[in-house]
């Protein structure tokens, strides 16, 4: 007596038959008709045909059969809108059943219905149910307003739902605030600038008390919304991790996650020094763990955040890399993702284990995973310099195995780890060489051209062995034809005699016989630096390369602290942002990590910093037009903007000024906390609109204290008389990533000025107005204006003379002026001019000594901990401080507009009131200007 | 008007054969054609155990889950949270075990008017509603052969008409008027062996995966604490959501009102090395000649750190290199098969005995001309050992409060192999 007997039909046609027994008199025969019904629905056969039919059953006081047709209806009201107000008698009629499992069955039920037509007669049931004297009831319609809200969000605000659902989450019934807060949740993210979710210390209680209460999918949808809230400070936030740790034990993988995404978030906020730091760090890793030991498709969506989670703070996780290892029966896709887990979290503690472990698998029989094993081998050489020899002599083993993919991979890593260490391991040349035939993949092909072109003095037959691969050019792929050009230059270089003609021959398959332009493009250069300046080639071909980095594959820093704010959803999955990919996400918010409050220390220790070149080391994310209009909309948000009406502020800015310095402040705010630690934020006070965005960050999160870089008082810059009678006089500012100009104009003459206009000559560091210059009212005689008129850095550049000279034009009604004024250069320190210590120490060794600069400081007073806040204040960074037989050694970092990095090593003698400065840049002729700067800033 | 359906927008049945023998949507119909895509990742995946669990297709994604051979595919249009997809997807699954004995297709076909009952129960415009089974149980009936019989002649139905008494209160776990003649409350302590070994017999990674289950048939509300000789064996350790959670904080004891029948109580690992002892060895001999299309294979198991007890139902898994045609071998104890398609070799071993230690060997015949295979199998080993928990972990004692029967107590322990690999 099974249900399959629903599946079997007659000859006669099905609907046909199915027909005359849902018309059938017999109470029993219709529920069994029914029944075939939802069968053929199950199997995705079409049987809204019978829509008519079905519906004449739906009055009935058989609670079965009458769910069985609400589940038809569900199914196919979409698809038959006029037939589906047929039901709309009796959903209003069940909406008052005494029985509440119906009346919440007839709401739920037409809110799945998604017909324009059945809403208006579904409000009044809905307000009713919503005030329900059942809690069943009540939690179902909670939902139901979100189902509504979907279809017609115009009609659920002007019946006033949201208010009602709203009131909810302050339900006595714990599983009714849950409902309540998901459906918040998800009309919120569809509208992300309603102010729904009005998250404030007293609803965040209320949160936290259901949060014990619910079910473990109310968990997550609690913790999924307090996730958005910003705790006023640390204080607050860690009263919240304190009541979220518990979920960290559930059962359920989904609320641990969840929790875990709450906990990583706020921690943001955490002192490193507090004590509950460290012990959050302690409990966050057996739940981590915990989720490794769940089902593979757990476990893999478990491992993607991992990976997140060990780029943000290694140390979680850094005792725990045996869990990571391999088992032969994973599934491939938890295999890979381990492995990567592995090599993040490889350290000299631990290479040994790790190295056996990828031995072991790169013997495996999946030929991806074998792959993916290699090349973790190489990583770990670059990432553990005392571990390279090992792992440089356990890619030699594999070589040996003659495994063809294998043999490939090991020689695209020894190449990176080639460019490592140069001159150390290149005894392994030689076996290398001997399977130069074995390679048919380009990758490989590539890397090992790489390495006979670089170390051809050594490779006595280095010319053979490239001509090999000459004979085949036009079959190669461009990334090997590109290498082979490149390599035989430099071949030709080292040893001209022998291979000149191997040079002629491949320049001009490159130039005459290929259509590629790269390729052709490449070896035009070559040839005409061989041709013209022979030396000049040299160094341009065999110049030192910089060294490559050690961790590969990393996150982008203000990526990852995106994506941090979206541990366990699809976002963590891809490690892309959700409006990266998820199809018709309106206004998608940008998420950020909370700024840490209550600490001065840096908000990146050092460990966790990637390392890269120093200008590679600047993120620069230009949001598309999308996001920043998501941005814009999310103004109303936070309170409005305070401080003083600024001459500019009432004139729309540009929309240059909007794409340009606005944005800098813009991605600020959005993404990287990292640019400015509370106690260095300063305010937007007197900033124009553009960083004003930006600031909301800072305002919402209450967090406003003033300061800036340091402003000199304003000098005249303009005397009157030169001028007819125009008095203009002047300092810049720094504040908030935007610097201004601010000036007073002064009316010395007789009569009335108007019509001002501001122009700036071309300069080094390419400073120009960001607006129009704004005098409202025309200027009457002995009145002045002032003005703070924002500048950017995207005008021309042209190197001035001194460096910080900049020619100003003013235009009014009756001339045309110039003056030239200095600009301090701290105005164009920026704020993420912190560097990290590893990078600090890798950069100052790595810029050569005549180079280095050394300045006396004369007559300063301060004490090295007010001489490094101050200058914080004004984006000079102290990243280590030493104390050297009695003297402090304050190292600093600082960053320019147009990215030239400048380390400073500044000697306080306690005695003494002379400072010693010394400065390191690649740019030197800088240098003396950012003494001027340490000058101003220190004695002001 | 725009469609967004947050969690999941359908979900399909596949069978191995690739048939989808159920689909359900709780919105709008989505096509069957989505699971081209899912198609097209386990043809490339090969083996079922591959999929990926999260596949984007142009316009949804299929987050999926594999059990007992059907693979549960949901269709998503948003950004989602896919652990709590897939958690729900296995609650379904344990939903359809739970009401049927078995999650199979036939049992599923059997009975596919109750599980289009029990989705509709279980979520509601992606919010789940009831997946707790007591409380499903109340909603809709699980079907028993006598009731089906009783229905078709009385007409009555499997859906219950009364609100579950559990689903709103503060213990939604447990229905109220529970009533038993016999009082009784169970606990199993299970705990899994996950190791390593590697070539040598040494341990690169050992833990243990232990989980209390628990079978209570207590009448009324009866407040059970558990206590432990040794509680602090347990720091990392995952709980039913009846368990509060400050006692334990505070006292190590495991204080709950029970959902009624059968649950996990609390799941725990324990991972420090030297906690996890390993109750077997294996000695083994693979190798493979070249030019001999051949190889040996001596395998001898013995017992170890058994705390004095038997180890039983062993039972050793290979999956040979491919390049195996066939082994001859002999089992001086036990059975061995051979599958010379899949390439697994079998050994079942039963109980070992430490006098005589069991020992498989023999020769292992390869494909002629193929090269020798480079890689060496993992063993995979399965053992038993009653009436012990390997970690140590003793129940100390099991006090009700709240209600005045005395009820019939008692604990069990086992040891098994989790994840028990030998590299050789």
């Amino acid at each position: 007596m099974t249900d399959s007997k629903y599946f079997t039909t007659t000859k006669k046609g099905e609907i046909f038959e199915l027909k005359a027994e849902l018309n059938s008199d017999k109470k029993e025969k219709k529920k069994e008709a029914v029944k075939k019904v939802i069968a053929s629905m199950t199997v995705g056969k079409d049987v809204s045909a019978l829509f008519p039919d079905v519906v004449n059953c739906m009055q009935t006081d058989n609670l079965e059969l009458k769910k069985l047709v609400y589940l038809y209806l569900m199914n196919y009201a979409k698809s038959q809108p006029d037939m589906a107000i047929m039901a709309v008698n009796t959903f209003v009629k069940d909406c008052e059943d005494p029985n509440p499992l119906i009346r919440a069955l007839a709401v739920r039920t037409m809110g799945c219905i998604r017909v324009d037509k059945i809403t208006e007669y579904l409000c009044e049931p809905l307000r009713k149910c919503l005030k329900d004297e059942d809690p069943y009831v009540r939690k179902t319609a909670a939902v139901c307003v979100a189902k509504l809200h979907d279809i017609n969000a115009q009609l659920v605000e002007d019946q006033g739902f949201l208010d009602t659902l709203k009131d909810l989450i302050s339900d006595s019934n714990p599983m009714v605030v849950a409902n309540a807060v998901a459906a918040l949740s998800e009309i919120a993210e569809s509208h992300p600038s309603s102010n729904l979710l009005d998250l404030n210390p007293q609803s965040i209680n209320k949160l936290l008390t259901a949060l014990n209460e619910c079910t473990e999918w109310g968990q997550i949808f609690i913790l999924d919304c307090l996730a958005n809230y910003m705790p006023k400070d640390d204080r607050e936030a860690q009263s919240i991790c304190e009541r979220v740790t518990p979920r960290l034990s559930h059962a359920n993988s989904a609320v641990v996650l969840s929790a875990v995404k709450v906990l990583m978030k706020f921690m943001e906020m955490l002192s490193k020094d507090l004590d509950y730091y460290g012990t959050l760090l302690k409990k966050l890793a057996p739940p981590l763990v915990t989720l490794l030991s769940a089902e593979p498709e757990l476990q893999y969506v478990a491992l993607r955040n991992i990976n997140l989670i060990v780029q943000k703070r290694p140390e979680i996780l850094k005792h725990e890399m045996k869990v990571f290892f391999v088992k032969y029966n994973d599934p491939i896709y938890v295999k890979l993702e381990k492995l990567d887990i592995m090599i993040r979290l490889a350290s000299q503690a631990n290479i040994a284990q790790v190295l056996a472990e990828l031995k072991e698998y790169a013997t495996e029989v999946d030929v991806d995973f074998v792959r993916k094993a290699v090349r973790a081998i190489g990583r770990c050489a670059i990432k553990v310099e005392q571990s390279a020899e090992r792992c440089v002599s356990t890619l030699l083993d594999l070589i040996q195995t003659k495994v063809n993919y294998v043999v490939q991979e090991a020689i695209v890593v020894i190449k990176d780890i080639f460019r490592k260490y140069p001159n150390k391991y290149e005894s392994v040349i030689a076996t290398l060489c001997e399977n130069l035939d074995s390679l048919d993949e380009p990758e490989a092909r590539a890397a090992m051209i790489w390495i006979v072109g670089e170390y051809a003095e050594r490779i006595d037959n280095a010319d053979e062995l490239l001509e090999s691969f000459l004979e085949g050019f036009h079959d190669e792929s461009t990334q090997v034809q590109l290498q082979l050009l490149t390599a035989i230059v430099k071949l030709f270089l080292k040893k001209p005699t022998e291979t000149q003609e191997l040079v002629q021959q491949v320049l001009s398959l490159a130039t005459q016989d290929s259509d590629n332009p790269d390729l052709r493009d490449r070896g035009y250069i070559y040839w005409r630096l061989l041709s013209t300046d022979p030396v000049a080639a040299k160094e341009v071909v065999l110049a030192e390369k910089p060294l490559i980095s050690e961790e590969t594959d990393l996150i982008e820093p203000t990526l990852l602290d995106e994506l941090i704010c979206y541990i366990g959803t699809l976002a963590s999955v891809y490690h892309k942002p959700p409006s990266a990919f998820v199809e018709g996400s309106r206004g998608v918010l940008h998420k950020g990590l909370p700024p840490r409050t209550g600490s001065i220390e840096g908000p990146e220790s050092p460990d966790t910093a990637p390392s890269g070149e120093p200008a590679a080391d600047q993120p620069s994310v230009i949001p598309t037009q999308g996001d920043l209009l998501g941005d814009l909309l999310n103004l109303d948000l936070g309170p409005p903007v305070t401080g003083p009406p600024m001459a500019t502020s009432t004139v729309p800015m540009g929309a240059v000024d909007l794409l340009g310095g606005g944005l800098d402040s813009l991605i600020g705010g959005s993404g990287s906390f990292t640019a400015a630690p509370s106690s260095t934020a300063p305010t937007n006070v007197g900033a124009p609109l553009g960083s004003g965005l930006g600031d909301l960050f800072d305002l919402t999160a209450g967090v406003g204290t003033l300061s800036g870089s340091y402003v000199a008082p304003k000098t005249v810059w303009l005397p009157a008389m030169k001028a007819k009678g125009l008095e203009i006089s002047g300092t810049f500012s720094r504040q908030v990533g935007s610097i201004s100009m601010d000036l007073v104009l002064t009316n010395k003459a007789l009569q009335v000025m108007s019509d001002f206009a501001i122009q700036f000559n071309r300069n080094s560091f390419g400073l120009a107005p960001a607006a129009p210059l704004q005098v409202h009212a025309p200027l009457a005689p002995n009145q002045s204006v002032e003005i703070s008129l924002p500048l950017n850095t995207v005008g021309s550049v042209m190197k001035m003379d001194p460096l910080n000279n900049l020619q100003v034009a003013v235009k009014n009604n009756i001339d045309v002026f110039y003056f030239s004024t200095l600009y301090p250069l701290h105005i164009l320190f920026v704020e993420d001019g912190k560097m990290e210590r590893q990078m600090f120490l890798a950069t100052w060794k790595d810029i050569p000594n005549e180079n280095e600069t050394q300045f006396q400081i004369k007559d300063c007073s301060l004490n090295a901990d007010a001489v490094s806040s101050k200058l914080q204040g004004s984006n000079i960074f102290t990243i280590a401080k030493r104390n050297v037989e009695g003297q402090d050694m304050l190292y600093q970092s600082l960053k320019l507009t147009n990215g030239i990095w400048v380390l400073a090593e500044l000697r306080i003698q306690p005695s003494n009131p002379s400072f010693m400065l010394s400065l390191k840049c690649r740019a030197p002729e800088v240098s003396q200007y950012i003494y001027q700067a340490y000058e101003t800033i220190l004695k002001n | 008007m725009c469609f967004q359906q947050k969690m999941i927008h359908s979900l399909f049945l596949i069978n191995c054969s690739g048939d989808i023998f159920l689909e359900k949507h709780w919105k709008s119909v989505v096509s069957q054609s989505v699971c081209d895509y899912f198609f097209e990742a386990q043809e490339k995946a090969i083996d079922v155990e591959n999929v990926p669990p999260v596949i984007s297709t142009p316009h949804h994604y299929l987050i999926s889950i594999y059990r007992d051979k059907i693979f549960f595919v949901s269709v998503i249009q948003t950004e989602v949270p896919p652990l709590f997809v897939i958690e729900f997807l296995h609650r379904v699954a344990d939903t359809f075990q739970d009401y049927f004995g078995e999650c199979s297709e036939t049992a599923i076909k059997d009975n596919v008017v109750i599980v289009y009952e029990l989705l509709e129960e279980m979520l509601d415009n992606g919010f789940p509603l009831a997946t707790e089974s007591n409380i499903l149980k109340e909603l809709i009936k699980p079907p028993t052969i006598l009731r089906s019989v009783v229905n078709s002649i009385t007409g009555s139905s499997n859906v219950g008409d009364t609100l579950p008494t559990g689903q709103l209160s503060n213990i939604p776990w447990r229905r109220a008027g529970v009533k038993y003649t016999n009082n009784e409350a169970y606990f199993d302590v299970i705990e899994e062996i996950d190791a390593i070994i590697d070539k040598s017999g040494s341990t690169v990674f050992a833990e243990i995966q232990g989980v209390i289950d628990s079978c209570i048939k207590l009448s009324g509300m009866p407040d059970l604490s558990l206590s432990f000789m040794n509680p602090r064996l347990l720091d990392d350790v995952s709980f039913h959501p009846c368990i509060r959670f400050k006692r334990w904080e505070s006292e190590r004891v495991l204080s709950f009102i029970p959902p009624d029948g059968n649950f996990r109580l609390i799941s725990y690992r324990v991972s420090s090395q030297n906690l996890v002892a390993i109750p077997v060895y294996v000695k083994h001999m693979i190798s493979f000649k070249e030019n001999t299309s051949s190889g040996r294979f001596d395998v001898t198991i013995g017992p170890k750190q058994n705390m004095g007890k038997t180890v039983e139902g062993v039972v050793m898994t290979v999956h040979m290199p491919k390049a195996v045609l066939n082994m001859n071998l002999t089992a001086t104890q036990g059975s061995y098969t051979f599958d010379p398609v899949t390439k697994v070799l079998t050994w079942d071993v039963g109980k070992i005995t430490p006098q005589k230690l069991p020992n498989l060997k023999g020769m292992v015949n390869l494909q002629s001309g193929a090269p020798k295979p480079e890689e060496n199998p993992s063993l995979n080993i399965q053992f038993k050992i009653q009436q012990l928990a390997i970690s140590g972990l003793k129940v100390n004692r099991l006090d009700m409060y709240g209600e005045k029967y005395k009820p019939f107590k008692g604990v069990k322990y086992i040891t098994k192999a989790g994840k028990f690999q030998v590299r050789t």
